[in-house]
């Protein structure tokens, strides 16, 4: 058993990352494996979250804390929920999966590429397990940094524009979130999430707190009308970091409202929930009628993972309309268990649309839909695991997508029946242009003599998709582990909620 | 009469003055194959300094010469940092001034004998002494900015340098002597420091001394560099030989720090309810200024220098404070700001070679390709310029921004962090030009081979990292200057 599993979990993939620079353009075979090898360490290291978590017990568990700056009195402290335990198994999960999916694709530099993965990875597991704010502040902006390189560098012809536009836009967030945590740490003299929690604060400063906080959090989730840096990222950067950012990096943002928005203002949470709430419900029917227009398969999923978070959002904000009427607590608990389900469902499944694309693209060298069709004839398998993820990303019954949907609009329809008929909105939109793509991409003759060309899905390939399809049908199917596993961490957030701080 | 304790209590800085005269002499009797020597016995010189320095740190604040001189933690710590950086800039200076066929005596003498006007400037406990160092300081930076004579470039800059710096000492030393004339009104006249700090509580004329604050404020603004007082930085950094730049941008801003901070608390702190606002106010210009020129600057010697006016700001914002906190952050700051900006002009030197000064931006092309090693130093250095976690710069601002909030200045803040979005643009576009875009044709890119230079460069970087990880100590020192 671990210690200090948790630093453990950040540090090896960081310091993993040096051996595998130091193996230099030379040898890119050496840094390949190295990079696989502590990407599979972390993985195994990380399962040991599930041995040493006690899903029952709630509260934060397996915490460590030192004096990191004694006269600010900041601490490095981490500690972890159930929530915090599963986006960290699927953030070991995927980067595995991605290193592995970039193993022939990225020939320029691979060792720089797989240093900056890893370096992203323990980065972002470090944001899931910070309980000091001001650590959590460091960690989430400094995934900006290997973010902005992997885009930059192995990007697509437009990425330069697409990097630095990701880059500001996330800075613009967050800076005033900084601005937010200096006011708390003048009023509380601590950084320690737990004591934030507790602090009184009037309504009048909550109201600006919960906007510096949603500025920061809604650029990253993303939400309506800041999202437009998220089409861009995804279509310019490698299949790897779309697969990172869409299944890892948005769920910082929504990780945040659990951790900032939620218990430090309840009250102004509650009193602009109608808001958040509205711009879910944006996300969800407009954004959806936007993805069905687009002719790029990166961007048509770019705004279809806008839509899903939106269900995140919706979830967590539905709750705070819920959770003030006792008789609904327990509704409130629905929405905010389905918002969980979401996020980690969409981590999974976006990534593996990402991934498809990216198969696609090795070969062809265009994301365009139009270039396309009949797909099916020449990769039949490489069609059977698309129309899965597909499938999934329409929310079909049976796949990880369902359950996160359903129960949000079941706790959507208790607190307001409209609300749950636009979120409903979603499982024709979602259909429309998913099944819309995969019709064209997929079926009909092929017209396009390139690809005819078109070769099979190779080993490497089908073990990143069996993987991922693993991973759906597991959590579609038997969801009640994951459920089990964050359960009393909901019903703990959802207690929060129900505080009045005036 | 001065006695044997006043000569030990400024043991380095005498030290440093009879060590740099000896160099004067070894240069003019040494052969000229022998020059290169005087290198390393200069950088030698520095680092004794330094254990001197640390070897005979009083333990409580002492006074020298009847109060003209004060030995506090504040002057150590900024002392020990200005030899520091000078000493880092002696190592990187090495290549560019062989190639450049500048390995003079009086490039190290002058340069010791401005460290000296440093040490003495953050020392000073008396009026005096405060324009004797900024004098020894910046007389020496002209005759440097000029060092390279039959080029037009440097000259321009020294000139204009030497024009606008004397203007500047002038007004300063008119508003001393206002603040002067105010002190002996209803009281006796003083120079010394300690006792000007009341003066606006007897002073029969607080008129004459506010106009004085504000004559003194100005010199303060120049040697900062804060606008609207930074007409001579873009110029001076573009046209100076890069080691000058380099020094100037860094030491030199810690001196500049200890000047503000002598002046304002030791002297004027009974009046920190007038001149906090003044700050605030050159901090925002300077933040405007500073980051919104930068964006459209191709030179990186220019765009640094309006990156160090735009950093000017921030530490203005510490300052406008007025509180030990704020002290602490800006004296943070300035320390930090030193270690940065050493380390990207580092780059720079690395790179240039005879013909090829590595200054445009563009010149910059593929870096990552030629050299990643030096490709990533410069990383480490405009990210932590940038002030992105969880690098060096990021805290540095951190608690400048901190302490405004602690000073009821939210609004300020708020600036602060607004022209910190747009200040990432530039910092991005150098990183940008580095890792992202093709070598030119022909790119003759390459690190230069000296040892001292790329080993004393990456630990300069690298630095910003471990400092960004543990920055901790360093805060606690800072503060412990300043009695917290």
């Amino acid at each position: 058993m671990f210690t200090h599993l948790l630093s453990l979990l950040i540090w090896l993939p960081v310091a993993g990352a040096i051996p595998v620079l130091l193996a230099g353009s030379k040898r890119p075979n050496l840094a390949r494996w190295l990079a696989l090898i502590v990407a599979v360490l972390t993985f195994v290291v990380s399962l040991f979250l599930l041995v040493q978590f006690q899903p029952d017990a709630g509260g934060m568990q397996l915490s460590e804390s030192y004096l990191w700056i004694a006269s600010w009195g900041v601490h490095y402290s981490l500690a972890v929920d159930g929530i915090s335990v599963a986006l960290i198994l699927m953030t070991t999960f995927v980067s595995i999966l991605v290193i592995v999916g970039a193993w022939e694709v990225i020939q320029d530099k691979p060792h720089q590429y797989m240093a900056a993965m890893l370096v992203l990875e323990g980065l972002l597991i470090g944001v899931f397990c910070a309980t000091d704010a001001l650590l959590f502040y460091a960690l989430f902006e400094a995934i900006l940094i290997p973010m902005f390189i992997l885009i930059g560098i192995w990007g697509g012809p437009r990425r330069v524009y697409a990097t630095l536009k990701f880059f500001i836009y996330t800075f613009f967030g967050s800076v005033f979130m900084l601005i937010a945590l200096l006011y708390l740490y003048q009023k509380a003299g601590t950084f320690d999430m737990a004591t934030l929690a507790a602090l009184p604060l009037t309504m009048k400063e909550q109201t600006w707190i919960f906007f510096a906080f949603l500025i920061a959090f809604a650029i990253k989730v993303p939400m309506v009308p800041v999202h437009t840096w998220l089409p861009d990222a995804h279509v310019e950067a490698p299949t790897g970091g779309s697969v990172v950012l869409a299944a890892v990096m948005l769920k910082v943002g929504t990780y945040g409202f659990l951790r900032f928005i939620l218990p430090i203002t309840p009250d102004a949470g509650a009193h602009y929930a109608w808001l958040v709430i509205v711009l879910s419900l944006i996300a969800i029917v407009y954004i959806g009628y936007v993805a069905l227009v687009q002719e790029d398969m990166k961007k048509l999923v770019a705004y279809s993972s806008i839509a899903h978070m939106g269900f995140v959002t919706l979830g967590i904000f539905i709750a705070f309309l819920l959770v003030r009427d006792p008789a609904n607590v327990d509704m409130a608990r629905l929405g905010m268990q389905g918002a969980m389900v979401q996020m980690i469902s969409h981590g999974f499944v976006s990534g593996a649309m990402f991934s498809c694309i990216g198969v696609m693209y090795d070969r062809m060298h265009t994301r365009q839909i139009k270039d396309y069709g009949g797909v099916i004839n020449v990769m039949p398998w490489f069609g059977f695991f698309y129309v899965l993820f597909a499938m999934a990303n329409c929310g079909l019954p049976g796949t990880s997508g369902f359950v996160g949907e359903f129960l949000v609009i079941l706790a959507s329809f208790s607190a307001n029946p409209w609300i749950a008929l636009f979120a409903a909105f979603t499982l024709i939109i979602g259909a429309a242009y998913t099944l819309w793509m995969v019709k064209r991409v997929l079926w009909g003759d092929i017209t396009n003599p390139h690809v005819g060309e078109m070769k099979e899905i190779n080993g490497r390939e089908t073990f990143v998709l069996i993987a991922f399809a693993a991973a759906v049908l597991a959590l579609g199917i038997w969801p009640q582990p994951l459920v089990h596993l964050m359960d009393t961490s909901v019903s703990h957030l959802v207690q929060q909620l129900a505080i009045h701080k005036i | 009469m001065p006695n044997l304790n006043d000569i030990l209590i400024m043991l380095p800085e005498f030290y440093l003055v009879v060590a740099a005269c000896l160099l004067l002499l070894l240069d003019a009797f040494m052969k000229s194959t022998e020059r290169p020597m005087l290198h390393w016995i200069s950088i030698a010189v520095l680092l004794v300094g330094i254990y001197l320095l640390i070897a005979g740190q009083p333990a409580q604040t002492v006074t020298a010469f009847g109060g003209m001189f004060v030995r506090d933690r504040v002057a150590e710590i900024l002392k020990v940092f200005a030899l520091l950086t000078t000493a880092i800039v002696f190592v990187y200076a090495r290549p560019y001034l062989i190639d450049r066929k500048l390995v003079t005596g009086e490039f190290y003498t002058l340069m010791i004998f401005a460290v000296i006007g440093i040490m003495l400037l953050v020392s000073a406990g008396n009026l005096v002494t405060v324009y004797l160092g900024l004098e020894l300081l910046s007389l020496s930076s002209y005759a440097l900015v000029a060092l390279n004579r039959d080029a037009k470039l440097p000259s321009e800059a020294a000139i204009k340098y030497f024009v606008l710096g004397a203007l500047a000492s002038g007004m300063l030393l008119y508003g001393m002597s206002m603040v002067y004339g105010a002190s002996g009104m209803g009281g006796t006249p003083t120079l010394d420091l300690a006792q000007l700090h009341h003066v606006s509580s007897y002073t029969t004329s607080p008129k004459l001394l506010l106009f004085g604050l504000i004559f003194m404020i100005i010199g303060i603004g120049f040697k900062l560099g804060a606008a609207p007082f930074h007409m001579w930085i873009p110029d001076v950094y573009q046209g100076a030989p890069t080691p000058v730049t380099a020094f100037v941008a860094s030491a030199s801003k810690l001196a500049a720090f200890g000047m503000a901070y002598r002046l304002l608390d030791s002297g004027m702190g009974d009046l920190a309810h007038q001149w906090q606002l003044i700050l605030a106010v050159l901090a925002v210009l300077s933040l405007a200024i500073g980051n919104l020129v930068a964006i459209v600057q191709t030179n990186l010697k220019r765009l640094l220098a309006y990156s160090t006016i735009s950093h000017m700001g921030y530490l203005l914002l510490g300052l406008s404070a007025a509180s030990p906190e704020g002290y602490a952050a800006a004296m943070f700051y300035a320390i930090s700001y030193a270690l940065m900006s050493v380390a990207a002009f580092g780059v720079i030197l690395a790179l240039a070679r005879s013909g090829f000064e590595c200054e445009e931006i563009s010149d910059l092309k593929g870096l990552n390709q030629k050299s990643p090693w030096m490709a990533f130093l410069m990383l480490l250095a405009m990210f932590s310029l940038a002030g992105v976690p969880p690098l060096f710069g990021f805290w540095a601002k951190v608690l400048v921004l901190e302490a405004a909030i602690h000073a009821n200045m939210l609004w300020l803040s708020i600036v602060g962090v607004v022209f910190a979005i747009i200040g990432l643009y530039y910092y991005l576009h150098v990183i940008k030009v580095v890792y992202f875009d093709k070598p030119a044709e022909g790119s003759v890119l390459a690190a230069k081979p000296d040892i001292s230079l790329r080993v004393v460069l990456s630990l300069n970087a690298l630095t910003l990292l471990a400092l960004g990880l543990y920055w901790g100590p360093l805060l606690g020192w800072c503060r412990s200057a300043f009695g917290l």
